[in-house]
């Protein structure tokens, strides 16, 4: 494969022009996805039956922790892909590693926030909102878990290969579905918990 | 044994007894017959692990083509219920299973892989590109797609069909009106064709973004290509909400959640809403491709160029735009009061005013041209009167307040087979008989050819016609019988004869491909029709590299302009080609996937798991997996290329 050297690494060959292009389609078809999810929810927010509503079970503790957590990773890998331009591989490492590290913690804390839920009489099979909204979290938080296991292989590869313009191009299109992942907490941020505790 | 159980039929019958020892002698006698013949490793070699576009694209038609009969028999089965009066044939309750596996089986598993049989085989072609974007993902599409329809198929034979219809309506289809597993197969294998179309979708685009010709602006490109283009931008953006519909049915019966149902706090209307949100798109998807189709015919058989070729280029994008927000007119009665429903119905109607205008567009293309019949064009003529039929009683539905008079009744069964047969079906055989000797390298015989046409748009009118009057009459669709005082008697027996008049006509394709393969010239050079886009610019049949130089593009019809203007078309000497290496990941990871759909389908949660684990294993293999693909040297090329006749052409 030719390399293009006026480029960045990522974007050197065809074939990573593609990937990245092929890899901002299927994100907007990841908004769908998820704007679907939200239609629903808005749909179903009210519809509490004999549960508990959003105000009664949403606490602000373990969510600012989540969200803090997710932001921070979010710029952690964005200094990681900062450094790869650089070509400084031990760098990059150390801020994928962090990255990751973060969202194990993000999601360790989502897993107290769904037992909790369930705890306090909000699980799955409760009412319409407590369906979708443990869907609409759970469907988020898989996300983040694929990413992780998706991030420690792009890491072993990185410390193996090098960076290539292969595992460049891996390493940007993981740090896009990185930051996708972060926009899409915002949103459940502010629209499903900050709203519903209002 | 209680175990086993859940696998058995719950509505048996002797017929399906019969399909059961049917399908598994076929089983036997193909792994016979693979093995007697030593095709194993041809098989796996050149089909199972390719990734090359046209044998994808092959592969599609033959599932597709198989599925077309699967989902013909259901038709005749109900043609054959309904022909007369308080007929026994078939009971309420596999009436109710065969119109719901007809349903999905024509949609899902017939014209979708139909339209990206050709799609796969043309569009790289068209564009002059060496393969799609991603070659392995696409092998992937082909195969998630087909093993969902292979896991829909089986439905029938172990655990039961759906029976909710292919809209599969909750609370209907939820666990207390739907006992059967025949709705969890519903929602597991049309979610995993679903994800082998969206991937398709993106790669699709992706291609055809970033692999034109050099030369081929937007504007430039065939309308075929364009059609592909926009059809697949839509799919990217309505399989993501089936995707989540599909879940969130699936979370309510097998995960107990009540997103659905009539108690705590669930919504009854909105399986309703969030499946017409991807199906109405989804019908667009299907028609846009056929458009596309005819106009590559109409101006290839009217020896003219495409008449409005910029106005055909505003109205596809424009349906595609209106196709997201007419979705409540399919259920208009639901309740959600004047106002909503008014606004849907200008929306309805405004889709007609883009249709309208390619109909012109392909009439006045035909207008002073030296129109040759041949059988594409047949069909291609044919779908013009037949598809405004269909349209023009789409515009009755659409008006809101008219439609609580036909809504459910045999009027709308009528129109949207007026729609989609001349729309979909008579463009994948009109497409399917043009690129045919791209394909296989000979021409399907004409004769036989006019003979099935003539058979299938007479069957198709005689068989569709009378159900606008029955339904007027108000012949409810659904229902398994009739009485006789309803009068609905003898139009339903005139459907039954088009219906076998169709099914002649189907039998007759299928003759003719026998025929032709027997006796059809294979000397019939790399354009037999005389056409116009730069697939007919390749070698017959077409190399595994498409084109041995990418060929530069300066107008719309690149490929006539050489033939008449002597426009260059090929430029430079040939160098060496990068090609993907073939996989079987692709088709492994689907097997995995297909175990994985049926763990869920019946609830059986140590498979479901193990699966899981290993297509998630599948992902991290292709992950570590390095590969660079291998070049055709410039020496093979130039052997293969030696009786190429552009080349030749071009040296005289």
């Amino acid at each position: 494969m030719k390399t293009d050297n006026s480029l960045p690494l990522e974007y050197g060959t065809e074939q990573n022009k593609l990937n990245i292009l092929g890899f901002w389609i299927f994100l907007g078809a990841e908004v769908m996805l998820f704007a679907t999810l939200f239609a629903t929810y808005f749909t179903l927010e009210h519809r509490t039956g004999s549960g508990p509503a959003g105000a009664e079970i949403f606490e602000i503790t373990p969510v600012l922790i989540e969200t803090i957590l997710l932001l921070t990773s979010s710029f952690t890998i964005g200094l990681g892909v900062h450094a790869m331009r650089l070509g400084r591989k031990n760098a990059m490492m150390t801020f994928f590693a962090v990255t990751l590290l973060l969202g194990l913690a993000f999601l360790g804390v989502e897993i107290y926030e769904f037992t909790h839920y369930v705890h306090v009489g909000a699980g799955l099979q409760v009412s319409a909102f407590t369906g979708i909204l443990l869907t609409t979290l759970g469907t988020h938080g898989a996300h983040v878990t694929v990413g992780l296991f998706w991030g420690l292989f792009i890491i072993m590869q990185v410390k193996k290969r090098g960076l290539t313009p292969e595992t460049a191009n891996k390493s940007f299109i993981f740090s896009l579905y990185w930051h996708f992942l972060d926009v899409v907490w915002i949103f459940i941020f502010s629209f499903i918990y900050l709203k519903g505790m209002m | 044994m209680d175990y086993f159980d859940r696998f058995a039929i719950p509505h048996p019958s002797p017929a399906i007894y019969a399909s059961m020892v049917a399908i598994g002698l076929t089983v036997i006698a193909i792994l016979i017959g693979l093995t007697y013949f030593k095709k194993w490793s041809y098989l796996w070699r050149e089909w199972l692990t390719t990734v090359d576009h046209k044998r994808i694209g092959i592969m599609y038609i033959i599932a597709a083509l198989l599925m077309l009969f699967r989902g013909g028999v259901d038709a005749l089965m109900m043609r054959a219920q309904t022909a007369v009066p308080d007929n026994k044939l078939l009971d309420a309750q596999h009436y109710n299973e065969v119109f719901t596996t007809h349903g999905v089986v024509m949609i899902i598993f017939m014209a979708m892989p139909f339209i990206y049989a050709l799609m796969n085989f043309v569009v790289p072609l068209q564009i002059g590109a060496r393969d799609v974007a991603f070659p392995r993902l696409n092998a992937l599409s082909f195969w998630l797609f087909f093993m969902g329809a292979m896991l829909f198929n089986i439905s029938f034979v172990i655990g039961g069909s759906p029976d909710a219809g292919w809209t599969s309506y909750f609370p209907l289809a939820g666990n207390d009106f739907s006992q059967s597993v025949g709705t969890n197969y519903y929602l597991m294998s049309i979610q995993i064709a679903g994800i082998g179309t969206l991937i398709s979708g993106i790669n699709f685009v992706t291609t055809i973004f970033k692999m034109r010709a050099p030369g081929m602006k937007l504007m430039k490109m065939p309308m075929f290509t364009w059609t592909a283009l926009i059809t697949n931008a839509i799919v990217v953006f309505a399989f993501p909400v089936l995707t989540v519909t599909l879940l969130l049915g699936t979370m309510d019966r097998l995960f107990g959640t009540h997103i659905f149902s009539m108690t705590n706090g669930g919504m009854d209307m909105l399986w309703a809403n969030l499946f017409w949100v991807w199906g109405h798109p989804e019908v667009y998807i299907l028609i846009l491709p056929a458009f596309g189709i005819y106009s590559e015919i109409i101006s290839t058989f009217s020896r003219r160029n495409l008449y409005g070729y910029t106005s055909m280029v505003a109205s596809i994008v424009i349906i595609s735009f209106f196709s997201f927000l007419v979705w409540t007119h399919h259920f208009y009665t639901m309740g959600q009061g004047p106002l909503t429903n008014s606004i849907f119905s200008i929306t309805t109607m405004a889709i007609a005013i883009p249709t309208g205008i390619k109909i012109f567009n392909w009439l006045l293309t035909m207008r002073k041209g030296k129109i040759e019949f041949t059988v594409p064009m047949l069909y291609s003529v044919g779908f013009i009167p037949i598809f405004t039929i269909g349209g023009v009683t789409g515009v009755m539905l659409g008006m809101a307040s008219a439609d609580y008079q036909y809504h459910n009744t045999m009027f709308l069964v009528a129109h949207f087979h007026y729609t989609i047969i001349p729309g979909v079906v008579f463009a994948m055989l009109a497409g399917l008989t043009y690129w045919w000797p791209k394909m296989f390298g000979f021409m399907l015989n004409e004769r036989i050819g006019k003979w099935a046409f003539w058979f299938i748009a007479i069957g198709f009118n005689v068989t569709f016609f009378p159900m606008f009057f029955t339904g007027l009459d108000g012949q409810a669709r659904r229902m398994y019988t009739y009485s006789e005082a309803s009068g609905y008697g003898p139009l339903n027996m005139l459907s039954f004869v088009g219906a076998v008049g169709l099914a002649i006509g189907f039998a007759l394709i299928v003759y003719n491909v026998y025929y032709s393969t027997r006796h059809s010239s294979r000397n019939i050079g790399s354009d037999p029709w005389d056409a116009r886009t730069l697939e007919w610019a390749t070698q017959t049949p077409v190399q595994s590299y498409n084109f041995a130089r990418t060929p530069h593009v300066d107008s719309i019809e690149a490929f006539w302009d050489y033939k008449k203007k002597g426009q260059p078309l090929f430029k430079g000497s040939i160098e060496k080609i990068h090609m993907p290496n073939n996989s079987g990941v692709p088709f492994i990871m689907s097997c995995i996937f297909f175990v994985w759909g049926f763990s869920f389908i019946f609830s059986m949660w140590i498979p479901a798991i193990i699966t899981t684990i290993a297509i998630f294993a599948c992902m991290a293999h292709r992950s570590f997996e390095k590969d660079d693909g291998y070049y055709i040297p410039v020496e093979e090329i130039e052997a293969t290329e030696k009786d190429s006749e552009v080349l030749a052409d071009e040296n005289r």
